[in-house]
């Protein structure tokens, strides 16, 4: 069985792209040793955060890359174009970084891709740039041989300007944890798609550029915004024991108070699935200090992007790292998923 | 396609009152103290009772002197070694093997009908019977349906079989009967257990009077409970109460769904079709009586009696060096929890699953690691 265990780690297996402790063993494993020894005046490879910080001036540059390789391209509120920029300007916006300096975008394309689907995708790109404010200022386009990719291959990099980076990492004991919407969304959608469940209602992905958003937050919150991070791969389970983990503090998580819409919800019931492990593309999760926690709540919810956000826990000095869930009938330790239980999500 | 419909959230069932669970939990303290012997310790037979448990973290509500164990109530956990055996050798001999997907990941003695997959063998992963049923309809090649699961599912396979069967379609039966089960725990030496939580579904179709007499043989109290949160509190407290006044009888605290008679249309089915042998439980010990198999009348849909199963020869291989760590039996058996295990959550993990209890989503090592491995918080509140 140890052999076994073995061979399987002598290869790369979907798990370890799928944004939980598989994937950050194998980055820590292979990438950040040998690359993060180099010294960063700033937040650097190490940090294994959103995006990268680096000190230019009295400010900060921050950066940060993305792949995107959903399955299928095309789907029910978005599609892979929507999803690249919505992605990259996320990740920059969960650093502090708000205002979009350049996006660049690179595309892979699979020999017999329809020119019209690429039409449709660059006209979601376009149009997801311009609500979030951003241009894409340099690109590159390879093509493949039939059968040598799937479709098409996204990659988007970012980079912003900052005065005040938040980390992932700076939670501190009496923090509120804040989420700026429903759980779920994005990831349910897909697997509804791909296993073609048939659910009364409408599940639609979520995803969405929300450094509008994260800035009206930042105004209300200020400096007692102390944490952000978006909820991708993994669902808010597994950013919520990224932040406690680094941060060095325990959660406590109301299950009652975490947003989910009431298809999510049917969905979760019918497939044995928990909301909380599942992808989103159009949220974030904020450690809030306790006395600027409503204000930054009605900040969001004054955002068409926020109206569901909602206090959902708050930060311990016991049991750093562990999230543990009060489901309102008991307590217990809320699992960090291995990771997404669907693969190419996003 | 499955459709489900959203006018009533689950969240809003009445069975889900947090203030009454509260209240629940304070007698459960109050209970447990008047019993004043700690700590009391109760078992319930039931994977769906210990995934409520685990899921609303009712664990960390419990008094400290209140002990509640879950016994041998995984299925797919108790079928025997030989049991897999009899399914991978028939798929190796190239009959098509129909059965649930928790049953394809357990270990036989040296493979798992995944592994025999793997190695060429046609297994197939159904939801139900009747999916088993419509494998075989559309091919003229054998069908196994390996079937597994207590009285409950043993009646959707017998209800299938008076129905009537095409000429290709065979059954090994897994399938395992809980009430005599009970009676090995109560009589196993030092067995700490004051009192049975019974499950709830299984006793729709048996009735609570099946547990009368076996309270009477070992004056061992018996309550009947639902699997919403608050019918598990609600049955623990009146277990405690019972075993408080020392007048040891059968409650039914489900008698939404449970009578004393249970469905008497099922039971008739289930006796037309199966009897009860005695039979080997994995990790547990000869459960005489334990086994469902079928009768006489039914032998040629027996794959038992249809083909030579030889299984010796899979015996030839010795377990790997982690199997002998592996402590499933004595989970099972209740007087170990998933913690006590060296590989529990290390090497034993869904992906990789060395014993039983990992595989089945019933499995008591599978539910505390699905919701977050340590299922009282270590002591915190």
């Amino acid at each position: 069985m140890r052999a076994r265990q073995l061979l399987l780690d002598q290869r790369i297996s979907l798990k370890h792209g799928a944004g939980g402790r598989a994937m950050r063993a194998l980055i820590e494993d292979v990438f950040v040793k040998g690359l993060a020894e180099a010294p960063v005046d700033g937040i650097g490879l190490s940090a294994m955060d959103d995006g990268a910080a680096l000190r230019v001036g009295d400010r900060w540059l921050v950066i940060t890359t993305d792949s995107h390789v959903v399955h299928p391209v095309f789907f029910p509120g978005g599609d892979i174009g929507r999803l690249a920029i919505a992605g990259t300007v996320n990740d920059l916006a969960m650093m502090g970084a708000t205002r979009v300096l350049a996006l660049t975008c690179a595309v892979i394309l699979e020999e017999g891709f329809a020119r019209s689907d690429l039409e449709r995708i660059q006209e979601s790109i376009r149009s997801t740039c311009r609500e979030a404010g951003a241009v894409i200022v340099t690109g590159d386009t390879k093509v493949m041989g039939r059968g040598e990719i799937d479709g098409i291959v996204l990659n988007t990099t970012g980079i912003g300007l900052t005065e005040r980076v938040v980390p992932d990492s700076g939670l501190r004991p009496g923090d509120r944890i804040l989420v700026t919407g429903t759980m779920g969304d994005h990831g349910f959608a897909i697997m509804a798609l791909r296993k073609g469940l048939e659910l009364e209602g409408d599940l639609r992905s979520d995803v969405a550029p929300l450094n509008d958003l994260v800035a009206c937050a930042l105004a209300a919150g200020e400096s007692a915004v102390t944490a952000m991070k978006d909820p991708t791969r993994g669902g808010l389970s597994s950013a919520l024991h990224e932040m406690a983990d680094k941060s060095g503090v325990g959660i406590v998580l109301d299950e009652r108070s975490v947003p989910v819409s009431p298809v999510v919800a049917a969905a979760a019931d019918l497939l044995g699935i928990d909301p909380l492990h599942i992808a989103n593309e159009g949220k974030a999760v904020l450690g809030v200090r306790p006395e600027r926690a409503e204000r930054v709540l009605a900040a969001l919810r004054s955002h068409p992007l926020g109206e569901q956000a909602a206090i959902v826990g708050a930060c311990i000095a016991e049991h750093a790292g562990a999230v543990i869930l009060d489901t309102g009938f008991g307590r217990r330790l809320l699992s960090e998923p291995e990771g997404e239980p669907l693969p190419r999500i996003c | 396609m499955p459709t489900v419909s959203q006018d009533r959230p689950v969240s809003q069932l009445k069975f889900r009152d947090p203030a009454k669970a509260r209240a629940l939990a304070d007698a459960l303290e109050r209970l447990t103290l008047r019993i004043g012997r700690a700590p009391v310790s109760v078992m319930h037979v039931c994977g769906s009772h210990e995934q409520a448990i685990a899921k609303f973290g009712l664990r960390a509500t419990f008094p400290k002197g209140l002990n509640v164990i879950m016994g041998p109530g995984c299925p797919v956990c108790v079928t025997d070694v030989p049991e897999v055996d009899e399914a991978v050798v028939l798929a190796m001999q190239g009959v098509r093997i129909a059965t649930y997907g928790d049953m394809v990941k357990v270990p036989g003695t040296v493979k798992s009908l995944a592994d025999a997959q793997a190695d060429g063998a046609r297994v197939h992963v159904v939801y139900s019977v009747a999916q088993a049923l419509a494998l075989a309809r559309e091919t003229d090649e054998e069908v196994v349906f390996f079937a597994s699961g207590f009285e409950t599912t043993a009646v959707a396979t017998a209800a299938v079989i008076l129905r009537g069967l095409p000429p290709n379609f065979s059954v090994l039966s897994a399938h395992k009967y809980i009430p005599p089960v009970m009676e090995i725990v109560a009589e196993m030496p030092g067995t700490r257990v004051e009192g049975f939580l019974a499950a709830g579904h299984a006793a729709t179709i048996t009735g609570w009077g099946i547990f009368e007499r076996f309270v009477e043989r070992h004056r061992i109290p018996v309550v009947v409970a639902g699997f919403e949160p608050l019918d598990i509190l609600a049955g623990l407290a009146k277990l405690l109460e019972v075993i408080h006044d020392g007048r040891p009888r059968v409650e039914n605290m489900y008698p939404r769904c449970v009578t004393r008679e249970g469905n008497l249309r099922a039971q008739e089915q289930l006796w037309r079709v199966f009897r009860p042998v005695g039979g080997r439980w994995r990790g547990i010990a000869h459960v005489p009586n334990g086994n469902l198999r079928l009768r006489d009348e039914w032998a040629r849909l027996d794959a038992r009696r249809r083909f030579r199963i030889d299984v010796t020869g899979v015996w030839d291989c010795a377990p790997s060096a982690l199997v002998k760590d592996c402590v499933c039996g004595d989970i099972m058996a209740g007087i170990a929890s998933p913690t006590d295990c060296a590989l529990y959550g290390k090497e034993c993990l869904p992906e990789t699953p060395v014993g039983a209890c990992m595989v089945s989503s019933e499995g008591t090592c599978r539910i505390w690691h699905q919701y977050g491995g340590h299922p009282d918080l270590g002591g915190m509140r």
